[in-house]
Formats: C-alpha cells, sequence, structure tokens
C-alpha cells in the first residue's frame, strides 16, 4: 500500500495551473466559490501527490461543481451522498487522496447523515464544507446554517429553525481535523487547506463563503474591515487566545467552562486560554463562539495526529486473514465442512 | 405417495418403504425447531435423498412463549426421486406447543402422523393459544378431541417429562434442561423415518465443544428419543427412504444467501479484484453480509453503512476505484436505493445488487416470502434507467447468478440486480458442489492507454465505456450524474445527445441478451400450456408440470432467469402453446410484462400470502386452463 502523505520533491513538481482543468467554469460572477477554487489548485502542488491520485467527489449544488474544474479525477453524484461514496473509494484504494466537496445544504441537511458518520469513522478523506447559509442552485431558500428568522422565498414570514454550527457538528462527530476559513482571507485559506490535506483521517473545513445571488455577505463581519479587525481571532497552538487592534487587544480567560472576554492589558499573559488544538473539548467550546459576544474563530480548533483510519483496520484485518490462513481458494471453501459423495 | 412394505427384520419393528416425506417441526420460537429442522435436514443428506426445505419463523426475536404469533417452524420435504419443494402437505407434524398445533394443524394430511409434546400442553398454553373454553371456563384441550385421533395418526408424547428424567443425574439447571427437548423429537423422527444420527452427534459435538455436560446432554436425550420410537409401544411401524438417483459427485447443503455470498468469492477469486459490499442489515438480507464478514481472505471489504443509501453509493465509489461495488437489501431498501442505482446507470459504472424480496409494501412481511419487486426492479427508478435484471431459481442456483451478475457488470458496464426472495435466501438443497474453473471466465481491463482516450468512448459489440482505476497516468477525468456528450462525456444539455444517450444506455442493457443462453423448455416443444416462471417458484412449477405430464396433459415449463433484457428466444418459444400460464407470488408482474412485449393472452396464477406457492393449486390452475380451452 503506497502511502498518501507523498514525500515533496519525490513526485512531479506541479503549479497551479496543472490543477485547472479544460472546463469552463459556471459559477456566478461574483461567487465566493473562485477564490476557493484557485486556493485549493494553489494549495495542491504543496501535498506532493502525483495529480492521477487525488480524487475529488461532490454531491449537489453549486459547490459540488467544484469536481469539473480540477484536472484530477473526479466523480460528481448525487444529493448529500459524496461522503459515503468516498468511503466505497477509500475502502477500493485506500491509497488514494481523497476530498469530498460540500455546502451546507448537502452536506448537513439531505446529507447529514452520512457527513456524521464518515466523521465518527475516521475515513481519511478532507472535507471542505462551503457554508453561505443558503441553498443556491436552487435559486435561494434557506438552510441548515441560515439565521433564525431568515426570510426567503420559502419562508417568507423569517424561518422558524435555529441553525447549526458546522464545526461543532464536526468536532461532535469525532472529526480528527476540524478548521474554519473565510473565502476572502486568501492566505489563510490556502495555509488551511495545506494543513487540513495533510492530515492522515477525517479532515474537516469549513469554508465561510459568499453567494452574492442570494445571501450577499452573509459573513460581513468577517469582511468588513472595522468589524473583522473586530472580531477576527486566529487560532495558533499553544499561543494565548488574542484578537483586536494591536492598541486595544483582547483576549479570552476560562472561568470553570466559561469563556469570558477580557482586555489583554488588564490581566497577567498566564492567565489568558492558551489553545491547545489537541484537546476536544476546548476545541469545541472555541468553535461555539460568535460575534458579537466572542470573537469568531478561524484556523484550526482541532487536530488529532496519529488516529487509526477506518480503511486502515480493515485492512489491517484483512492482511492479517491472508497472513494467518493464505489468499482465498474457492474450490476448498466449497468442500468445506459438511459434504457427502453420490454415486 | 406410493409405498412398499418390505418384511421386516424378526425382532424390529416393520419398515415400510416410501418415496417422499413432508415433515414439519413446529414449536416457540425458542423451542430450536431451525436447529431441529437443519439438523434432520442434514441426516436426510447423509442418507442420500433430494431434499427442499422451508424455515418459517415470526419476525420477532423472542416472541412471548406459548402465543400463535410466536410459532417457529422447519418444513422440510425428502425423497428418493427428485424434490423440487418443501412439499404442500404435510406426512408428519411435530408440534411442540398448543400454539403450534393450532397454527399447523391444518396442514397436516388426513392420516398424517401427529407427535405433540403433552407437558406443554397445560391450562396457561391452551389459553394463550386461544382454545375455546369449557363451562367451568377452562380451555379445553384439543388432546381431549376423540376427532382428533380419528383423523390423524396422534402420538401423545411427554417430550419435555422424559427429557428431563433423563438428565436427572447431570449438573444441569431445569432451563437448561428443558432447552434440550428439540432434540428428544428430533431423535424420535429420525427413527421413524430411519435415518442416520451419525451427522447430529457429530454436530452436538462440535457445537458444544466447549461444555462436556450439554454435549453429554443432548446427545442422551436425542439417543433417548430415538429409543423411545424403537422401544415404546405407540409406534408399530417405521419407514425408509432410499437414497435418490441424483447426479454423481461430491455434495453440500446450500442456502440461497451462502450461494449469493459464495459466489461474489469466486467472482474475486477469478478476476483478483477486491469486491466491496455495502449494506445496511435488513431481513432476509444480512446474513450475507456476515457470511462476506468471514471471508477477508478473498479481499471482500464488507462495509456496514449507516443507512441504504450510503450502502449503495459505497459500492458505487467502490465500482468507480476499480473494484466490484456490491449492495444487498430487501424490497425497502432496494426502494431506498433507487437514486444511487440511477447514478450508476448514468456513470456507466459496474454495480451488483442483490434484492432478497419479502412480503411487502412498507414493512410488510419481514420474515415471509414474495415476488413482487420484479416491476421495482425493472421500472422503480426516476426517468429511463435501464438495467440488467437476472433472478436465481434455487438456493444453489445463487451461486451462478452472483457470479454471472459480476461477469455481465464488468462486460457492459452497468448495474445488475438479482432478484432473489425470502424462501430462496433461508431455503436449502442438497447441491452439488461445482469445480470453479468450470465457471466462465471474467475478463476485466483497465484503461491505461493515454493516446485518445475519452471517458465514454464505446466497445463496439457491448458500448460499455472504459474502466479507469484512478491513479491511472494521464487518464484524469471527471464524471457525474448529470447528461453527458457521448464519447467526451463532457456535460452536455444537448435535447439530441440525451434522446441519443437515453437510447444508448437501454441498447446497452438490450445487447446483454447475447450472453442468455438458449431456454429449457421442460415439456413437448409446443401444446397447450406452458407454464412460465421466475425466480424461487421453480420447484413447485417444475412439480405440478412434471405431474400433469404424468397425467398425460400437453404441458411444459419454461423458467427465466434473465428478466431483462428477456431471453431471445421466448416470444417463439410462447407461440408455440395455445396458453400460456405465469404463476407468481405478486399479482401479476411477469405476465404484464410477457403481454406487453410479445402480445400473448398470458394468464397469471397470483397468491401473495408470504409463502411459497404449492405445487397443487398450480397443477390445479393448470387443469383449470385446460378445461377453459376445450
Amino acid at each position: 500500500m503506497s502511502t498518501v502523505t507523498g514525500v515533496p520533491g519525490a513526485s512531479p513538481k506541479y503549479t497551479k495551473k496543472d490543477f485547472e482543468s479544460d472546463q469552463d467554469v459556471r459559477w456566478c460572477p461574483g461567487c465566493g466559490d473562485y477564490a476557493i477554487l484557485s486556493a485549493v489548485q494553489k494549495s495542491m502542488p504543496d501535498l506532493g501527490i502525483p495529480k492521477e491520485d487525488i480524487v475529488f467527489i461532490s454531491g449537489i449544488g453549486c459547490s459540488s461543481r467544484f469536481p469539473y474544474y480540477m484536472n484530477t479525477y473526479g466523480f460528481h453524484t448525487i444529493h448529500g451522498r459524496a461522503p459515503a461514496l468516498a468511503t466505497g473509494l477509500k475502502l477500493a484504494r485506500p491509497e488514494l487522496k481523497v476530498f469530498v466537496v460540500t455546502g451546507d445544504g448537502d452536506g448537513l441537511s439531505i446529507g447529514g447523515n452520512h457527513l456524521l458518520h464518515v466523521l465518527r469513522r475516521n475515513v481519511d478523506v478532507t472535507i471542505l464544507l462551503f457554508n453561505n447559509r443558503i441553498y443556491g442552485l436552487t435559486k435561494g431558500q434557506y438552510s441548515p446554517t441560515s439565521e433564525l428568522g431568515k426570510v426567503t422565498k420559502s419562508t417568507p414570514m423569517g424561518s422558524a429553525d435555529r441553525p447549526l454550527s458546522p464545526c461543532v457538528f464536526a468536532l461532535a462527530a469525532g472529526a480528527t481535523y476540524v478548521a474554519r476559513t473565510v473565502d476572502r482571507s486568501i492566505a489563510h485559506m490556502e495555509e488551511t487547506l495545506k494543513r487540513a490535506s495533510r492530515h492522515k483521517g477525517a479532515a474537516f473545513v469549513e469554508i465561510l463563503q459568499n453567494c452574492n445571488v442570494y445571501n450577499d455577505l452573509a459573513w460581513n463581519v468577517l469582511y468588513d474591515k472595522d468589524s473583522k479587525t473586530q472580531f477576527e481571532l486566529r487560532l495558533e497552538h499553544g499561543k494565548p487566545i488574542t484578537w483586536g487592534p494591536a492598541d486595544d487587544r483582547r483576549g479570552l480567560v476560562l472561568e470553570g467552562l466559561k469563556p469570558r472576554v477580557v482586555k489583554t492589558k488588564d490581566v497577567p499573559e498566564s492567565a489568558l486560554w492558551v489553545h491547545d488544538e489537541t484537546d476536544r473539548a476546548t476545541a469545541t467550546l472555541l468553535a461555539q463562539l460568535w460575534a458579537p459576544e466572542y470573537p469568531i474563530p478561524l484556523g484550526t480548533l482541532l487536530s488529532q495526529e496519529g488516529e487509526t483510519t477506518y480503511e486502515g483496520i480493515l485492512v489491517q484485518q484483512e492482511q492479517k486473514a491472508i497472513s494467518d490462513r493464505g489468499p482465498g481458494d474457492i474450490a476448498k471453501l466449497l468442500l468445506s465442512g459438511e459434504t457427502w459423495k453420490i454415486g | 405417495m406410493s409405498e412398499t412394505v418390505t418384511p421386516a427384520p424378526a425382532v424390529a419393528k416393520p419398515r415400510r418403504t416410501l418415496t417422499r416425506a413432508v415433515i414439519r417441526f413446529a414449536g416457540d420460537s425458542g423451542d430450536g425447531m431451525q436447529v431441529t429442522g437443519e439438523q434432520f435436514t442434514t441426516e436426510a443428506a447423509w442418507a442420500g435423498n433430494d431434499i427442499s426445505t422451508l424455515p418459517n419463523f415470526p419476525a420477532e426475536i423472542r416472541a412471548p412463549a406459548g402465543t400463535l404469533f410466536g410459532v417457529s417452524s422447519f418444513q422440510l420435504q425428502f425423497g428418493s426421486q427428485r424434490v423440487y419443494t418443501p412439499g404442500d402437505q404435510l406426512d408428519t407434524l411435530v408440534a411442540m406447543n398448543p400454539a403450534a398445533l393450532k397454527v399447523h394443524l391444518g396442514d397436516l394430511k388426513p392420516g398424517g402422523i401427529l407427535i405433540v409434546n403433552t407437558a406443554a400442553f397445560d391450562q396457561r398454553n391452551l389459553e394463550k393459544a386461544g382454545y375455546p373454553k369449557d363451562e367451568k371456563g377452562e380451555p379445553k384441550s384439543p388432546l381431549n378431541d376423540p376427532g382428533l385421533a380419528e383423523k390423524f395418526r396422534l402420538y401423545q408424547v411427554d417430550i419435555s417429562g422424559m427429557t428431563k428424567k433423563c438428565l436427572e443425574d447431570l449438573p444441569l439447571n431445569a432451563k437448561e434442561k428443558e432447552r434440550c427437548k428439540n432434540f428428544f423429537a428430533l431423535g424420535l423422527v429420525s427413527w421413524i423415518y430411519t435415518r442416520p444420527l451419525d451427522p447430529t452427534l457429530d454436530a452436538i459435538k462440535k457445537r458444544f465443544a466447549k461444555n462436556p455436560t450439554f454435549v453429554e446432554a443432548n446427545i442422551r436425550v436425542l439417543k433417548a428419543g430415538h429409543a423411545f420410537g424403537e422401544t415404546a409401544e405407540m409406534f408399530s411401524e417405521h419407514y425408509g427412504i432410499e437414497a435418490a438417483e441424483m447426479p454423481a459427485g461430491v455434495y453440500r447443503s446450500m442456502t440461497g444467501n451462502r450461494a449469493l455470498a459464495w459466489g461474489l468469492l469466486a467472482a474475486a477469486e477469478r478476476t483478483q479484484i477486491p469486491i466491496v459490499f455495502g449494506a445496511y442489515p435488513i431481513t432476509p438480507a444480512s446474513s450475507i453480509l456476515e457470511e462476506l464478514a468471514l471471508h477477508k481472505r478473498w479481499r471482500v471489504r464488507t462495509f456496514q453503512a449507516e443507512d441504504e443509501i450510503a450502502a449503495v453509493t459505497s459500492a458505487i465509489g467502490a465500482s468507480f476505484g476499480g473494484a466490484i461495488g456490491v449492495t444487498a437489501s430487501s424490497g425497502p431498501g432496494i426502494a431506498l436505493k433507487g437514486e444511487g442505482i440511477g447514478l450508476a446507470v448514468m456513470a456507466e459504472l459496474p454495480l451488483v445488487i442483490f434484492d432478497i424480496q419479502r412480503g411487502g409494501p412498507s414493512t410488510g412481511l419481514p420474515t415471509k416470502t414474495e415476488q413482487a419487486d420484479l416491476m421495482q426492479a425493472l421500472y422503480g427508478r426516476n426517468s429511463e434507467s435501464p438495467i440488467v435484471v437476472i433472478a436465481p431459481c434455487t438456493p444453489g442456483d445463487c451461486f451462478y447468478i452472483a457470479y454471472e451478475a459480476v461477469r455481465i457488470a464488468i462486460k457492459y458496464m452497468v448495474p445488475v440486480m438479482v432478484l432473489s426472495d425470502g424462501y430462496l435466501a433461508n431455503g436449502s438443497e442438497p447441491w452439488l458442489i461445482p469445480d470453479p474453473k468450470s465457471l466462465p471466465d471474467i475478463p476485466v481491463s483497465f484503461r491505461t492507454e493515454k493516446e485518445g482516450f475519452q471517458a465514454y468512448l464505446r466497445d463496439a459489440a457491448t458500448l460499455a465505456r472504459p474502466w479507469v482505476r484512478p491513479g491511472t497516468p494521464g487518464l484524469e477525468h471527471r464524471i457525474g450524474g448529470i447528461e453527458k456528450q457521448d464519447g467526451t462525456g463532457n456535460i452536455s444539455y444537448e435535447p439530441d445527445n440525451h434522446d441519443h444517450m437515453v437510447r444508448t444506455r437501454a441498447e446497452k442493457v438490450r445487447r446483454v441478451a447475447q450472453e442468455i443462453p438458449a431456454t429449457v423448455v421442460n415439456g413437448p416443444e409446443s401444446g397447450d400450456v406452458l407454464v412460465v416462471g421466475w425466480g424461487g417458484t421453480y420447484g413447485a412449477i417444475t412439480a405440478a408440470v412434471e405431474e400433469a405430464q404424468m397425467e398425460g396433459k400437453s404441458v411444459a415449463s419454461a423458467h427465466i432467469r434473465h428478466l431483462n433484457p428477456l431471453p431471445p428466444d421466448l416470444g417463439q418459444i410462447l407461440r408455440q402453446y395455445r396458453r400460456v400460464l405465469v404463476p407468481e407470488i405478486n399479482s401479476g408482474q411477469l405476465v404484464r410484462v410477457l403481454r406487453a412485449e410479445y402480445l400473448v393472452d398470458a394468464v397469471g396464477f397470483n397468491r401473495v400470502r408470504g409463502m411459497p406457492l404449492a405445487s397443487q393449486e398450480i397443477l390445479e390452475a393448470i387443469h383449470q386452463l385446460l378445461e377453459a380451452k376445450s
């Protein structure tokens, strides 16, 4: 079984262009997906994996057109089922590097069950969930991440559903890598994608993405210069959690299980909450924070390395069975157990 | 049933030779009736008989003891002639409690042997079984009805009591002792039909290898039952059934679901590519998943998916990766898989789907058999979504049909659905073990050539597109559920291209007809009635038709294994008979297809009771059709 985390330098030297397919990109002009596509294509050479060993799997929705634009292997499947299909692919071919591209509707509504299970099994796939808080391809109905009271075509008087947090969901489901990034922070997105795709196991990245046609500026809190400065929190493992303008930095302290916002100048540095990305419990606390009461954490919430993967265990069992008793022999199997001779 | 009396040995009781017999063991679902039946089947197989079995159990895992719906039974027919079905009417019924008697007595032939476990006929059990009450308000025991002993050969045996007695000195609790009683019944019936005890003795030793006390207990009880038959004053004779004349070779007992699993293993071994089997547990398909999970050495990767949809899509993902993607379920699960199967049609990937049909709709009768998913298999997806549909006709045939499904799926890059059913899945037959080398080859060629590659280039003979494993340099491509341009595989909304692709996908399935061998007609090549069947009704139809032929009637049968496409010679065959009769366990599905496809005035014979068709009722339907003609 060849390894998936290729050694940089041992594989062909690629540029972004090598990952651009010959198909015309057909998202709406101004869609956040363009920036994500570019960032993914740009992060690919860094993986150091031959491009024929890379597969993009998607479901249905705007985000799910993604595989057509990647010059790798790709499969645009059916609504919500990409994680299950990717699981089957990894069972057949554990050595492949598999990405799942999904959205808030595809991944959390119709495909919520599959997303849950691919994460809990720790299948070695990198899942990119484009969250624009709306159904785009069906022209503007509310999604499972839309805010309560959202007025859309299907909810003229406001939605009655409460939204769910994709990162909290992924953490609860058991993903071994969870991160959040934004379509308009190109460098951060590229860095996050590189880390996520190098992770061995179920990696989940929520990408806050703008749908300029049906839900423009849903993430304006992170686009607007002032509010971005005020609320964007870049997580760094082992560093105290701080954010805000240089002259008015804020930090978090933990009082029991309750995070409290403080001015950094008011407390000694040792009092600040230090981000530990190997700890699921505090990652889950962080994932739940949101403006304006709290900052909005971006970056790696959780990264647990060295966990066994689902297909890894199955392949091990298979190899053990073969080394213990040899490869299957159907002629022998047919004659095993009770048999009798006639004539 | 023909009988000949052989002179009895001086001491032993007389032994009468029969050509076949039908036995049913019935009791509570906790009484071990399935084990008893399976064990008796092995004994009959050892004696060289042909056999057909019918396990029948409630959907509840442990239904409340003593109730009518908690009754579990195992029926088999064994004989010295070909046996096609588990039999219609019973020669012997073993009833371990009043509920079992009440449920099954109606199937016992007048004059048949009726063995009851008297210990279970107490007031409580009689009440639970709903026997009417007398003037004192106590339930009346059917055993006190003199009519019972007049109509049947009634043997009242205190099976529980004698079991307990012969285990008196063993360190077992009362419950453990009581649990051995099924082997008393088995020992007794084995004596009545002079079947050898050796295979059962071996099985007991194996089964309880870790507990010598259980071995001792069960062997004692088995032998006690046998000795009781020999010595008790009750039984005046017993029966022999000679070995059947069957093709020479080595045989084993085979159930349909195991045969499906082993057929896949044979295909994996031949192709040397892994199988990914995605399934969600569902009765009566789960045992395929369990069986395959035992055989990792064939590189079978079983995936117990989170639901039916994940089961089929994981299989499709595996096929995309160059493995054999297989999924299995029963009707309700197949309904959920519909969209996924459509994706495989569109992506033109190999996919094998097993549908082990059960009574429906909805949850229906989970543990009972039915043939009502034919229309679902043929048409149960959105839009024009043709797939190949094939059906095994006996438990052992499931081995060949699974292998065939893989072969066709790979050769034509299409989904192939196998329609088995609950009766074939759990039923067993003595099966002539094939030489795996005699199976047809399954060539697999993954495209690696870059020059001129297009994802939807087609093979001239099969119309199959190339199978490309991700990981092949230079052949990176994208596929999906959106309509695509033939050849390039690029997305296309072009009206004429869509029309062309709809026809191409249909034509590809139609070309599978070139794989179908000549239809076997059992009987005259032309005549009054042709009985056409498919799937698990093979035995009942064959038995009925052979009986009609012995009566001198001009009747033949043809059993269809390929349901889509249909055999190319079928239309011609149908026209050689005045009438066509189509017995099915549904409301008339194949009959509709035949009428539509061939414009023949075929008539259906339909019973949808969750049970196999009886050969007698098919014979009656044949008679009626013959009379209607004249």
